[in-house]
């Protein structure tokens, strides 16, 4: 047959497409479940949101309050989550073997994975922002939205990279692998100050928060929302985050390198075991 | 046919370890918590391939045969750089597939016993996906895959329905246009018929020889069906226990090895091994 193709720029931005495009399908697929998801989403967030009417003094401020603290974790745990599932979630299709065989780069593979997560984690807050919108008067009249979407896209880095990091698990241990990933996503959610400043944690569990980037992006999204920090105010906390994010990136790309450099030599690189 | 090496594998060996769970019932083991014994226990060590050397020629198609476990899915996951050798060298068209994992990727082609699809999605999505990894424009791609199925006896109108509403063996047909719409120069057929009713195996079977045919297309094909070895392969191995213990032309071996001169490669297989061939069994 032909020649041997040239492996370029193209191919693996072709391949990259190939994965969005694949990840699509696979969405559309199960819109029925997706739906669902939405619908416990919009719900979760509108009964947080409500917490904030109950409490005493001014409801406005501390219902959006807690409405930044729902919208970006839900963003930020799609975005964790669909990155760290890319592998377990092919391992239990069974197409893990094709996947990995591809002659395109990993880098290729994963920021297939990543654009898409990323475009996802998007479009569901975009939704779920909207139904809040419909349900209380949020006020963003002095709100800088611009400083808000800066953190919001440099946070994105970092919790890929985080993901990354994750994501290898699944190839080292089935069932721990996963059971890692949860965990892991369950602590950045307690210690990031999500719906809470971290300054009400335990003493002992403080310092902790200090190392969750999702901790600078609440805090630099409330700032440009809440209080209006001008963009020279934000960028303490865009720094924080994109130096934590050029850490994790690479650190995460590592892992996951060793992690299926292993795969490949312990035989796990399969659909089952 | 030209003699240039398309494989070539030398004294490579691979070993498993599997921790085996019924062995933390055992009475030394007792008084431990179960999770516990199971930690204690040490990994048993399975020689899935064990110091095997061989070489294909380019064009040719070559068959590994061997009993179920006996290590040839083992032996073709190495070559397509799903694992790496413990021990050994191995090389397609002179690329070493460690060293050179993204060279050989390019090259080859894997159908696993298996069909590995995204069972949701349309033969059609999944093509696509292909298309797309292997660098063709996903239109042409496809459509080039769509003759190849046509080709298979697959109708068009199956291509647009979830891959779990197909049958086994239009799952493998699928499989085979994946593996060969991206031009492989070298295909790794690991059991393709396994399973598949008599007609479909003879479509894939027919295909394969098409393929080599008019193609330059070099086939590694495992399987443990003798006929469909007998009438595919210009030569065969046979493998068991991880080891290879006879390799030629179906004719020759069965000439050296059969009784009076005659006989089946089954026979080959009980003069080789010194056991019965165990005939057809259920796929693990
Ligand atoms: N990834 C793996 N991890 C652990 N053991 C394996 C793995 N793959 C194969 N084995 C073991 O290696 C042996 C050979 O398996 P395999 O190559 O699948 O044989 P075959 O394809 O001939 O049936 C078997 O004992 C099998 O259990
Ligand atoms: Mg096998």
């Amino acid at each position: 047959m032909d020649a041997p193709r040239r492996r370029s720029l193209r191919t693996e931005l072709g391949a990259l497409l190939g994965f969005v495009e694949r990840n699509f399908y696979l969405t559309r697929r199960y819109l029925g479940w997706e739906v669902v998801f939405l619908f416990y989403t919009v719900v979760n967030t509108l009964t947080i949101a409500f917490i904030g009417v109950t409490t005493p003094g001014e409801a406005g401020p501390k219902v959006l309050y807690l409405v930044i603290g729902a919208l970006l974790w839900g963003y930020l745990s799609v975005i964790f989550h669909d990155v760290s599932e890319s592998v377990a979630w092919e391992r239990w299709e069974g197409t893990i073997e094709y996947t990995f065989m591809a002659p395109i780069h990993r880098l290729t593979h994963l920021g297939g994975m990543c654009v898409y997560a990323i475009a996802y984690g998007i479009t569901r807050s975009i939704i779920v922002l909207t139904v809040v919108a419909f349900f209380f008067k949020l006020s963003l009249s002095g709100a800088n939205l611009p400083g808000a979407l800066a953190v919001l896209l440099v946070s994105s880095i970092a919790f890929i990279g985080l993901g990354l990091m994750a994501a290898v698990l699944p190839l080292l241990s089935t069932e721990r692998g996963p059971q890692a990933t949860h965990i892991m996503e369950g602590f950045i959610l307690l210690v990031s100050g999500v719906y809470y400043e971290v300054e009400v944690l335990p003493s002992w569990l403080r310092p902790i928060s200090v190392l969750s980037p999702a901790t600078y992006t609440l805090r630099g999204v409330r700032a440009a929302i809440l209080e209006g920090a001008a963009m020279r105010d934000l960028v303490g906390y865009l720094v924080i985050l994109a130096v934590m994010g050029l850490g994790l990136i690479p650190l995460g790309l590592a892992v996951f390198r060793m992690g299926e450099r292993h795969a490949m030599k312990a035989g796990k690189l399969k659909r089952h075991g | 046919m030209t003699w240039e090496p398309a494989v070539t594998c030398t004294a490579v060996s691979k070993t498993f370890y599997e921790k085996d769970e019924t062995l933390a019932y055992l009475p030394e083991y007792r008084g431990l918590a179960g999770r516990w014994r199971y930690a204690r226990l040490r990994p048993r060590a399975v020689r899935a391939v064990d110091g095997v050397s061989f070489e294909v020629r380019r064009g040719e198609i070559y068959g590994v045969l061997g009993p179920n476990g006996s290590g040839k899915s083992t032996l073709i996951r190495l070559l397509s750089t799903l694992l790496e050798p413990d021990a050994g060298e191995m090389s397609v068209f002179g690329l070493d597939v460690v060293r050179d994992r993204l060279a050989v990727r390019q090259l080859i082609n894997r159908v696993s016993v298996e069909a590995a699809f995204f069972k949701k999605l349309s033969a059609l999505e999944n093509l696509r996906y292909a298309a797309r990894l292997y660098g063709l424009a996903p239109r042409e791609g496809t459509e080039k895959a769509l003759d190849i199925l046509e080709r298979l006896g697959l109708e068009r109108r199956k291509a647009f329905v979830s891959v779990e509403n197909l049958s086994r063996g239009m799952q493998q047909k699928v499989a085979v246009a994946r593996a060969l719409f991206t031009s492989p120069v070298l295909l790794l057929l690991d059991e393709p018929t396994t399973g598949l009713d008599p007609r479909s195996k003879r479509e894939v079977q027919d295909f394969v020889l098409e393929v080599r045919a008019f193609h330059d297309t070099t086939v590694l094909l495992t399987s443990h069906d003798m006929a469909e070895a007998d009438r595919l392969c210009d030569r065969v191995a046979f493998i068991d226990e991880g080891r290879l213990r006879a390799e030629g032309r179906p004719s020759e071996l069965k000439e050296r090895y059969g009784p009076n001169g005659a006989g089946t490669l089954e026979d080959v297989f009980l003069e080789v091994t010194g056991r019965r061939w165990p005939g057809e069994e259920d796929e693990d």
